[in-house]
């Protein structure tokens, strides 16, 4: 898979993935927080490995990653990124409090919207191309970008010098959350996404 | 202080003063070669153990077996004489943890197996090293004595 193939059709198509999981998200956390989510029009693109980290402020940035494996049809995985000030107001919205640093009960609640959000996505995959996607528990992890981003960067280093990146950010009245989600099917699925959307 | 950045799957060599870093090492690997008595430093930042996994290698730096390679050539290039190299290796974490074994998540110990491999087919020592664990590190390398400054978030700083 080149690049250049990316671009075009198959751009569009996981840019519609990503708007429908976007919705599905923002109403998903509407529900979880009985409040008004909005969101703008996520931002879909393809990326070179040596910009990703620049994308989240630096290598050394403080981030959380909540990382979920794909199972059945779609074999891979989902990263949910989110920048500190973005994991906290997040964090101060669910449990309605105002904490200035993860603790225990942080970190399980954040994993739970990463499952959720993974959910979102992972949904409008399925609906989309007709193919059986399960997510695994999320597990989680607060540490530099680099760090972080490096594992789907492996996991993409093995198809292409290229990452996918999902960009969306919610709001709910004076506090956004910007949210950065990498898709990673393994390369057997994602011939089987794109020849199921009749692009391949 | 003139400090080169090394990216994820890049390398580069410097003579002193100028010295090296590549921030952010997750499962990735940071390999730091050194001549002692050129005072000519090299450091590679690999992704994956082997080029033999994918078909069209077209970035030698991602790879551990033939980032090295290509490290030891471009250092003897500059000047260096292969038989004062000596190996500083750091990263290979595992930033996620699941039940269920998965190789991917195994990429780090196995980003750190091949480099050794190589570097023991290369006759080169590792004379120190800081591997594994489940934390990202960022490293510089000193170009006028050889050491290693490993700095982590939450644990800790150390030379090596």
């Amino acid at each position: 898979m080149d690049s250049e193939n990316f671009n075009s059709t198959i751009l569009d198509v996981l840019k519609e993935i990503g708007n429908i999981g976007s919705g599905n998200a923002a109403t998903a956390l509407a529900n979880m927080l009985s409040k008004r989510v909005n969101m703008n029009v996520p931002k879909v693109k393809i990326i070179e490995f040596k910009d990703v980290p620049m994308i989240v402020g630096g290598e050394e940035k403080l981030v959380v990653g909540i990382y979920l494996n794909l199972r059945d049809d779609v074999k891979g995985n989902i990263l949910f990124l989110l920048d500190m000030e973005s994991a906290i107001n997040l964090v101060n919205l669910l449990l309605n409090k105002k904490v200035k640093e993860l603790d225990d009960i942080s970190i399980s609640a954040l994993s739970e919207v990463g499952n959720i959000v993974a959910s979102s996505y992972v949904n409008s995959l399925s609906a989309l191309t007709g193919l059986k996607v399960k997510i695994s528990v999320p597990s989680l992890a607060i540490d530099m970008a680099g760090a972080i981003l490096s594992v789907p960067a492996i996991q993409f280093g093995l198809i292409s010098d290229h990452v996918l990146l999902i960009e969306t950010i919610f709001k709910e009245g004076e506090n956004f959350v910007k949210g950065k989600l990498f898709l990673l099917p393994d390369i057997d699925s994602y011939k089987k996404i794109l020849s199921n959307l009749g692009v391949l | 202080m003139d400090m080169i950045k090394v990216g994820m799957a890049d390398l580069k060599v410097v003579k002193a003063p100028k010295m090296l870093t590549t921030l952010g090492l997750g499962s990735c690997v940071g390999i730091a070669l050194y001549d002692k008595i050129n005072k000519i430093a090299g450091l590679v930042h690999i992704m994956l153990p082997s080029s033999d996994e994918i078909k069209k290698n077209q970035n030698k730096a991602k790879f551990a077996d033939t980032g090295v390679i290509l490290l030891v050539e471009n250092m003897i290039k500059e000047g260096a004489d292969k038989t004062n190299l000596t190996a500083k290796v750091v990263g290979g974490s595992q930033m996620f943890s699941f039940k269920k074994n998965n190789s991917i998540l195994k990429i780090g110990e196995r980003n750190v197996l091949a480099t050794k491999k190589k570097l023991q087919e290369l006759n080169i020592q590792i004379v120190s090293e800081d591997t594994g664990g489940n934390y990202g590190r960022t490293i510089q390398l000193n170009t006028k004595d050889g050491s290693l400054l490993v700095k982590t978030i939450g644990h800790g700083t150390k030379i090596i």
